[in-house]
């Protein structure tokens, strides 16, 4: 018998490696620095970044890891944002109920619209996922006790009594920093383990899983729940951050984008898909500075990045690194 | 009812083309039942209906006696059944050891744990490494499953099939493809297994069915038109017509 070390070649591609510290050392420092020197603009700036990078490594686990492309993630973002905004109308700001209710309502979507979606393959997801959030998407513009398609101001984020305090800008990047860090490390750990290592058999071979005797749909279901939560948990925070919940967080443009992210970031890598979100946020910001039409400068980029840089941006740095 | 696998009455039609008709199959416990016929004569449609890939149009089966003919694929290797494919069938972005250290999860019943690595873990690794030893393929343990050769892959379908432990196990042509070394030692792996499981095996090498087989079914346009040892079987007029051709000699 050998002494099984090395670990397996399906593994070694998804793991972070040392890039995936360095990442969030380089984040850590820009949020001080943004706070130091560039202002509370910036500090913002970064914090929506980092919200948008929460929900596009929850988008990952889905086509990164399992193979499921998903094109309606933003519903759960939605709904996220959706329960503290309407919780709040109703003067419940505690976040101890906020919270777990906005988790709770993310999660029973997903599982629920799961359920029904893994019934379809490959195309037919995809339309499907789509075709539910476009379903929650006008459900929220007909809301009309809660600002209908004008949205609904948040007039106090999330109260959490005397431990942390979310109108403090500074406290409110820290804890996204925190949380973004933590739901990395679980993911990462989800994906080396025996639940990640069914999922990325499912996505290469789904018949021969099959007859290993998995039932492939249960642990995609898993899956879904669990990426809808952690997308749900991003539309928390971005309703404090911004302090208004419109239907437009649903929109089919988001998921395309958390979309264009995590493929932008390189697929199935997870940070690759942290990456992706903080490139696209911070180019776009950029961009629209010299234009309005921002999105068609963006465009060829995303095609130039995917078609040169195969594995995107994660991809690019991992063949950098055996270069050297 | 004894059969460890048993089919009856089974039928299956694709429109006009009948790929079984009214089957009686079984596989007791210490048999290679090998399942013969012309290209397109249903077997591998058969495999399907007994593996829970298809469903039959008709007729039931029973594994250990117990009727599973609407239970899903993975329900029917929980209770014991495995299978190979015609075409080579792996997890082809991992790596041989992986390929079968996940077989050997599944058997486990252990697959809903998010934190602890998969790998290494001796308690998926032992029994897989293990299996790629009796299979001769341990060499290779780290090569990822999509560089192996032909014969090498059929010969790691194998150890993944095993790796379940299977009561009975469904083969559709093992040998299809393989260099005659190979051959030769996946039917030594292949009669040293029937101690420990029961095999319905496909085959197209005359040599190596009538080396390993103890009761031949000769299927037809789905049909079963002749089953028994092998020396009845080759003695059937309706066989030789049909299959083996007039004068035997394949
Ligand atoms: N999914 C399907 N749809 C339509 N026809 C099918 C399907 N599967 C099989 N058939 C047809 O059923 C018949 C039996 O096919 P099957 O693959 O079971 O034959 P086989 O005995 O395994 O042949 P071979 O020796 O070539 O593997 C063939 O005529 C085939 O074309
Ligand atoms: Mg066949």
């Amino acid at each position: 018998m050998r002494a099984a070390t090395r670990a397996p070649v399906s593994v070694r591609k998804l793991e972070g490696g040392s890039v995936a510290p360095l990442v969030f050392v380089a984040l850590a420092l820009a949020v001080l620095g943004a706070d130091l020197w560039a202002g509370p603009y910036y500090v913002k700036l970064l914090t929506r970044a980092m919200i948008v990078a929460l929900a596009a490594l929850a988008l990952d686990l889905l086509v990164g890891l399992a193979g499921l492309v998903s094109l309606g993630h933003a519903a759960f973002v939605g709904i996220g944002a959706y329960a503290v905004g309407i919780l709040a109308e109703h003067g419940i700001t505690s976040g101890w109920i906020q919270w777990p209710v906005a988790l709770v309502a993310s999660a029973a979507a997903a599982a629920v619209i799961g359920a029904l979606s893994l019934r379809t393959r490959g195309v037919h997801f995809i339309m499907i996922t789509l075709a539910f959030a476009q379903m929650l998407y006008f459900a929220a513009n007909s809301l009309s006790r809660y600002g209908g398609d004008d949205g609904l101001t948040i007039w106090n984020r999330s109260d959490f009594g005397g431990i942390v305090s979310l109108a403090d800008r500074r406290t409110f990047a820290w804890l996204c920093f925190v949380l973004l860090l933590s739901v990395y490390v679980a993911l990462a750990r989800l994906s080396a383990s025996r639940f990640g290592r069914v999922l990325r058999g499912a996505k290469d071979n789904e018949r021969r899983m099959a007859a290993l005797g998995f039932a492939v749909t249960r642990f995609r279901l898993v899956a879904f729940v669990i990426s809808g939560t952690v997308a749900g948990l991003a539309g928390v925070l971005l309703a404090n951050l911004t302090e208004f919940v419109a239907p437009a967080y649903m929109s089919w443009h988001r998921s395309g984008e958390l979309l264009a992210m995590v493929v932008l970031g390189g697929m199935g890598s997870l940070y690759g898909a942290i990456l992706g979100a903080f490139a696209f946020v911070l180019l776009e910001e950029l961009l629209s500075r010299f234009t309005t039409h921002w999105a068609l400068l963006f465009g060829p980029f995303l095609v130039l990045v995917v078609l040169v840089g195969r594995g995107g941006i994660a991809g690019l740095l991992a063949r950098l690194g055996r270069i050297r | 009812m004894s059969a460890l696998l048993a089919a009856r009455g089974l039928a299956k039609s694709f429109g006009a083309v009948v790929a079984a008709a009214d089957l009686d199959l079984e596989v007791e416990a210490g048999e290679i039942h090998a399942l013969i016929g012309p290209n397109g004569a249903g077997k591998t449609t058969v495999l399907g209906l007994l593996s829970g890939e298809l469903r039959p149009d008709r007729g039931r089966v029973f594994l250990s006696g117990r009727e599973v003919t609407h239970a899903p694929v993975h329900e029917r290797v929980r209770l014991g059944l495995g299978r190979t494919f015609q075409l080579s069938c792996v997890l082809p972005s991992f790596s041989v050891l992986e390929n079968v250290a996940i077989a050997v999860q599944a058997r486990e019943g252990s697959s809903f744990r998010f934190w602890k690595p998969a790998s290494p873990d001796p308690r998926l690794e032992e029994p897989a490494f293990a299996l790629l030893e009796r299979l001769g393929i341990d060499a290779l343990a780290d090569r990822p499953a999509a560089m192996l050769a032909h014969g090498e892959r059929r010969l790691l379908e194998l150890a993944m099939a095993l790796a379940s432990r299977p009561k009975v196990l469904l083969l559709d042509e093992p040998l299809a493809g393989v260099g005659s070394k190979e051959a030769q030692r996946l039917v030594e792996i292949l009669a040293r297994l029937r101690a420990e499981v029961g095999v319905l095996l496909v085959e197209h090498d005359m040599d190596a069915v009538f080396r390993l087989a103890d009761r031949i079914t000769v299927l037809v346009n789905g049909r079963a038109i002749a089953s028994g040892p092998p020396s009845v079987v080759r003695a059937d007029p309706l066989v030789r017509a049909a299959y083996l051709g007039d004068d035997s000699e394949r």
